[in-house]
């Protein structure tokens, strides 16, 4: 690991941030589009050529809106709700490597930066984040937001264990916590096989824990529109439900940043080094699509049936996992 | 008391207990079904109809807006003014104030005819019985059902605007569709 110059690391962290913030309204629409299709409809057809304006019109909807806080709420906490919030979210996406050292040129990283403890960084902001929506359901001083944040905190500390169980696996196989390592691990120089191949429980394990940890459909519960309203951001309304709103999908490609680059060789693939940014991006794309298929496919859990099979399913099948995976490496 | 197993008795066929190994593999199974379920959407065309521009297709004997009717060889009105249609209507929307007809101004067929021919749009409820009504059907239910508008007074049809040829805007369902 190298460091690089200070104005390097700066432009890194402005060119991924500006390619997110607008990489996810095109994957809302692109969300909305194909839930329609997975319904037999056409989805937002209406703004711009085939719906392509739709974004633009739901960003300047929630920035034209009003501002609202309860009177029993505490105004300035839920102000920096939104805040952790999305800079959690964000700082998360520092980590997920997009391409080796040099693969475009001298000593410049595809990537925010290469943490020797990425996997731990990347659980550190995970949790972090579960603290903006807990902030904001409490703060809000509503009871539907409050039964959110309730539900959130216990959602998110149950999977929290077997998302960290299940990437313990990788972690074991490639000898480093470094998300820069894992990936090399994977290619020819390492052990030459994409890790969801011998990881492949450890792989199921951390996509069904990571549809928990982004509070998406089917493990929805912390916004179940039928039940609590929208659960810890009842409240919110403008740009501050439209950062919950984007850190949500940020948080998507983020599971599907690491989940390609822990089981799915990262920017390993055919073709000249340049191409692994378009590698990764092409993966992450398949993930943040099966995001999609499964919201419109899958009803929300029930609670007890969420807590029972955190608890009695996924975090025994976890821990057998980095058993065997210890026992089989040091055999 | 026991059953014979007769065409009247049906033996009732519970699915399998939930839980354990067994419910783990079947829910696994109904999740891979649901995912090809929702896949196989994707290749069908999407059944929405784009309303404004694409229509419901209505059947024939759909009860839209009222239209009045002439005869088409004299161009005379079908309506004597009997007033029939408003005795009959439940929701007493027809308004019809009848004339009688002179040699130099004929407009019905008959001895009178309806000087004033009103229908409240906006309280009939399309029953249909002032057509039932009719004994020279003059009267009849059409297809248009695109009936709003702003106003509530401009909600009176009166008798010009119903012997007028309605733009037909509505298509009507083919056979067998």
């Amino acid at each position: 690991m190298t460091v690089e110059p200070v104005l390097v690391q700066i432009a890194k962290a402005i060119v991924i941030f500006l390619l997110i913030l607008n990489i996810v309204p095109q994957i809302l629409l692109l969300e909305r589009k194909l839930l329609g299709r997975f319904q037999a409809r056409y989805g937002p057809n209406r703004v711009g050529l085939r719906g392509l304006g739709q974004p633009l019109a739901d960003v300047l909807k929630l920035l034209s809106k009003e501002r609202f806080t309860p009177d029993t709420a505490v105004p300035w906490m839920m102000a920096i709700a939104p805040v952790i919030s999305i800079v959690t979210a964000v700082a998360t996406l520092a980590i997920i490597p997009f391409g080796p050292q040099g693969a475009w040129g001298g000593d410049l990283g595809l990537y925010g930066i290469d943490v020797p403890i990425g996997v731990l960084y990347f659980f550190a902001f995970g949790s972090l984040s579960f603290y903006a929506l807990m902030l904001g359901g409490w703060a809000s001083g509503s009871k539907y937001s409050f039964l959110g944040a309730m539900r959130s905190a216990a959602q998110l500390i149950s999977y929290e264990i077997a998302i960290g169980l299940s990437l313990l696996g990788v972690v074991l196989m490639a000898g480093s916590l470094s998300f820069v390592d894992i990936v090399e691990a994977q290619g020819s120089g390492g052990k030459g096989i994409w890790f969801f191949i011998p990881q492949i429980v450890g792989f199921l394990v951390f996509m069904v824990a990571g549809f928990a940890e982004t509070a998406r459909a089917p493990f929805d519960l912390p916004e179940a529109d039928a039940e609590i309203v929208a659960g810890y951001n009842t409240e919110y309304g403008g740009m501050r439900f439209g950062s919950f709103f984007m850190a949500e999908y940020i948080e998507v490609i983020v599971i599907s940043g690491v989940a390609v680059a822990c089981f799915f060789g990262g920017w390993h693939g055919p073709g000249p080094e340049w191409l692994a940014p378009i590698w990764v991006l092409a993966k992450m794309f398949v993930f943040v699509i099966l995001f999609i298929w499964v919201r419109a496919t899958l009803p929300r859990l029930r609670y007890d049936q969420l807590m029972s099979f955190g608890w009695k399913v996924l975090i025994p099948i976890a821990t057998l996992n980095v058993l065997i995976t210890a026992i089989v490496l040091v055999v | 008391m026991s059953y014979e197993l007769t065409d009247d008795v049906i033996e009732v066929q519970r699915g399998p207990e939930p839980g354990g190994l067994g419910g783990a593999y079947r829910t696994f199974g109904a999740t891979l079904r649901g995912l090809r379920t929702t896949f196989a959407r994707l290749a069908e065309k999407p059944v929405t109809i784009q309303y404004p521009e694409e229509k419901t297709p209505v059947y024939p004997r759909f009860r839209g807006r009222h239209k009045l009717h002439r005869f088409e060889d004299t161009g005379l009105e079908k309506c004597v003014g009997c007033s029939l249609c408003v005795a009959a209507c439940p929701a007493q929307c027809i308004r019809v104030v009848a004339d009688e007809n002179t040699p130099e101004h004929q407009v019905s067929a008959g001895e009178r005819y309806a000087a004033v021919y009103e229908i409240n749009m906006s309280r009939c409820i399309f029953c249909g019985y002032c057509e039932v009504a009719c004994p020279f059907d003059a009267i009849t239910m059409g297809n248009d059902y695109e009936l709003a508008d702003y106003e509530r007074s401009d909600l009176i049809f009166t008798k010009e605007m119903l012997l007028a040829e309605p733009i037909e805007r509505t298509p009507l369902r083919m056979e067998g569709e």
